[in-house]
């Protein structure tokens, strides 16, 4: 090698974050090079994002150094490493609906006139001008954020890194709201950042894009730095194996159970936008666990089978019968019930005491003509709160003082008091700790040995490989494959359905 | 009894008590049981209507139109009492709360059906119903030689002491507390207030849910219409206008939560309540109206500040002896 070395515009090294409980990065190092993309792989939970919150200055690391141009910094908040030229842009945009898009662009730093009043026409003519650079002469200045489209949206947070001269720009999932077109923008967009010398982080969970766009890549793996390098020394089968790396373990109590006979039938379901040409069946005694990507429409599916959404077209049998579900009200006296992703928001009332969280769905069996049985309600709550071994001084506190896991345990106790045939779980194990997690697969084994049918949605693969008997791997929308969970199936088929790469490539 | 101490209930029947006291020593006879029983039959139309308002103001509305729903019911029974006395007063008030549902159903079918924010609907409705009154009376009056003896009297006629006004707000006041406290359709009310999306998912309909509540406060508001004419002896246009505020401010001085979800049938009464007591005892005390006026809004203020600190919590409980200690 004759060239020489380049020189990382930014350097993260022995960056260790901890949280209580939890260890999210372990000194994992990362460099970025100016001009060019380097693309940052893991799975969910693999501590990128609180890499990302490291970068801009929203966490603080417990041990680590940063340094940019070779000289060491701190970051003690977002507007710390705003000002030191790091600027990310999100999935889901985070500017301001309400205003223009020439004050997007200068929030906080608008030009000012002699007076120290805010310079107007200097701010639009700049925003014009910065908005023509990358290509985006199509947005006026004086545009309304909120009458942008997600990709427009996006190159307005790409002007804004412009304006302060930013020279590190992270990209958190761009594309995973975007139109294929409008994919294609952002790429060429991309190119011309890069030949201003802007050292990018892309982090996508999509393969093609990583091979189309990147030219480093480094891959995380439960918190840890796991391999690096240049895009074109390596393929696709090379990085996922990297990302997987275990050979994931049959850890759960899944115990063996006899499966029974079909209980849910759904058959060429649809959704305008959402999902398309679904087909799946579940039977009395199976966990059927549901992988993919997140945006991969597993919970809009779940949402429209509950009744919360409409589909377009297709049917729904339950145990052979034809069964139309237009609330969740109708889902539930079918006998479906679902455990949402959002337990504080849509799963557990906070401001409500147990007994009443849990008793809710099943008022018309605790009341007569209206009125409240209290006596049998709080047996009730009792009674489930008992089966799923909920912690709690007393079923009359309010739901809000629980912890994370045991409120989800409120929740499944609220479903089940519902006797139902079907139960969907999203994310059950989502954010809560180690010993809740286990009571939850433990009690999701206990369901399916009772006979209940369970649908599990997960992103860990421990989890979905640990739990399910089969596996619906979901794509942009669509069922990608069903895969029987036997020691044969290897984690690698689920990401590679997942991310769609193909098996002729291997 | 902890809890007791703890609750603003408590403390409102505190200061209400603490009112009444000091106003006795400035004017004594103000804490006399006559005196007292008086003031809360002042109190009681106000009372009926705080309960209906709180039933709405739980689940995220507020209905703005009361006042003119019972202008409009009141000026209905009256002109029909005028027309046809022969028809028994007991009907009346049975079609008045009936007429008071179905103003009020208006406004909660515009709210399930078409989402429009309830301020907005009742807004509108508050003008709709008030110039409803004009068009059916045609600008006349109803008094007292119009109406029929029973129908005056059916407030006025004293049953243990109390008038049967009195007795109304009591039955009234006593029916809420059973509907919030223990059917399903008080559950549904807190619960959606509290968390509207968790509610969708637990399989309530929060459309229908605030409906019942647009019914249930527009049946108060009907009945309130009959209480109104008979006890002041009016139907008019200009019945209870302005009062609506009245009554919401009898609901935030009793706790309820303007965002919904917070709130006792306890708390409402006693709103109406602190507010009729003040009205009773500052012209006692020599105080002039417009004092009044402004007392009544700091009350308010006042109100919200301290519910907007009992709101404020002490953080999660993390702590193993915190949580044992709850």
């Amino acid at each position: 090698m004759t060239l020489p070395l380049p020189i990382p515009k930014i350097t993260l090294s022995g960056i260790t974050k901890t949280f209580p409980g939890v260890r999210a990065l372990h000194e994992v190092g990362l460099e970025l090079y100016p001009g060019e993309v380097t693309a940052l792989i893991g799975e969910n939970g693999a501590g990128k994002s609180t890499l990302v919150k490291t970068m801009t200055g929203i966490y603080q690391p417990d041990a680590g150094e940063i340094r940019i141009d070779s000289l060491p910094v701190e970051l003690p908040s977002p507007h710390a490493a705003f000002r030191l030229g790091i600027t990310a842009i999100h999935q889901e945009t985070v500017l301001f609906d309400e205003l223009s898009v020439a004050e997007n662009i200068f929030l906080g730093h608008a030009p000012k006139t002699r007076f120290k009043t805010v310079d107007w026409r200097g701010m639009r003519e700049r925003a014009g001008k910065l908005l023509g650079e990358i290509g985006a002469g199509h947005i006026a200045p004086d545009e309304r954020l909120k009458d942008l489209s997600i990709a427009n949206k996006h190159l307005v947070a790409v002007a804004r890194a412009l304006s302060v001269d930013a020279d590190i720009v992270i990209m958190d999932e761009p594309t995973a709201a975007l139109s294929f077109k409008e994919i294609q923008d952002l790429f060429e967009l991309i190119e011309i950042l890069k030949k201003n010398g802007k050292a990018i982080l892309f982090i996508s969970h999509k393969f093609d894009e990583i091979y189309r766009i990147a030219d480093r890549y480094t891959v995380f793996r439960d918190g840890a730095m796991v391999g690096k390098g240049l895009i074109k020394d390596t393929n696709q089968n090379e990085v996922v194996r990297l990302m997987v790396g275990r050979s994931v373990d049959h850890v759960f109590p899944k115990k063996s159970v006899e499966i029974g006979e079909e209980i849910l039938t759904v058959a060429g379901y649809c959704h305008p936008t959402e999902f398309a040409d679904i087909n799946f069946t579940l039977h009395k005694g199976e966990i059927l666990g549901f992988y993919g990507l997140v945006g991969a429409g597993r919970s809009e599916l779940m949402q429209a089978l509950f009744g919360i959404t409409k589909p377009s077209k297709g049917a729904v049998k339950i145990a052979g019968e034809i069964a139309v579900i237009r609330s969740p009200a109708e889902a539930v006296e079918k006998g479906i019930v679902y455990v949402p992703e959002e337990r504080g928001k849509q799963g557990v009332i906070v401001d409500l005491p147990i007994f009443q969280n849990i008793s809710l769905p099943s008022l018309d069996r605790t009341s007569q003509n209206g009125f409240l049985k209290l006596v049998e309600e709080f047996a009730l709550a009792r009674e489930y709160a008992a089966r799923l071994d909920l912690r709690a001084a007393s079923l009359d506190q309010n739901a809000g003082t629980l912890s994370g896991g045991n409120q989800q345990k409120v929740v499944i106790a609220k479903w089940l008091a519902t006797q139902p045939r079907v139960i969907i779980l999203d994310e059950p194990t989502k954010g809560i700790d180690i010993g809740s997690k286990a009571a939850v697969h433990a009690f999701m084994g206990e369901l399916a040995a009772n006979g209940l049918a369970v649908i599990m949605i997960s992103s860990e693969l421990p989890e979905i490989m640990g739990m399910s008997d089969r596996i619906v791997v979901m794509r942009e929308g669509r069922i990608a494959a069903v895969l029987e969970n036997n020691e044969e199936l290897k984690a690698e088929a689920l990401v590679r359905a997942a991310a769609g790469i193909g098996e002729e490539a291997a | 009894m902890k809890t007791l101490v703890r609750s603003r209930e408590f403390w409102l029947a505190v200061i209400i008590a603490v009112m009444i006291v000091a106003t006795n020593f400035r004017s004594p006879g103000f804490a006399s049981p006559g005196n007292l029983a008086s003031i809360f039959n002042d109190t009681a139309i106000l009372l009926i209507l705080a309960l209906g308002q709180m039933t709405v103001i739980l689940t995220r509305s507020i209905d703005l139109s009361m006042a003119s729903n019972l202008a409009l019911t009141g000026m209905i029974v009256a002109l029909i009492n005028a027309a046809y006395p022969a028809i028994p007063v007991p009907a009346l008030m049975v079609l008045a709360a009936f007429c008071g549902v179905v103003l009020g159903a208006f406004n909660g079918a515009l709210v399930w059906l078409l989402g429009i924010p309830a301020i907005v609907v009742t807004l509108g409705t508050l003008t709709i119903y008030r110039g409803l009154i004009f068009l059916i009376a045609g600008g006349q009056w109803v008094n007292a030689d119009a109406m029929s003896s029973s129908f005056v009297q059916l407030t006025r006629t004293d049953l243990l002491g109390l008038p049967l006004l009195s007795w109304y707000a009591i039955v009234v006041a006593a029916g809420f507390f059973l509907l919030m406290t223990r059917t399903s359709v008080g559950r549904s009310i807190y619960a959606i207030g509290v968390n509207p999306t968790a509610s969708i998912y637990a399989g309530i309909d929060v459309g229908r849910t605030k409906f019942v509540a647009f019914c249930l406060s527009g049946m108060l508001s009907g009945f309130c219409g009959y209480l109104w004419v008979s006890r002041y002896v009016i139907g008019s246009v200009e019945v209870a206008k302005g009062y609506e505020l009245t009554i919401v401010a009898a609901c935030v001085i009793g706790g309820i939560s303007i965002a919904g979800g917070v709130g006792t049938v306890v708390g409402a009464v006693l709103g109406a309540l602190f507010l009729g007591v003040i009205n009773s005892a500052l012209p006692v005390i020599n105080i002039s109206p417009f004092w009044q006026m402004a007392i009544s809004g700091a009350a308010i203020i006042l109100a919200v500040v301290l519910n907007a600190r009992g709101e404020k919590r002490g953080g999660r409980v993390i702590l193993r002896q915190a949580e044992s200690a709850s």
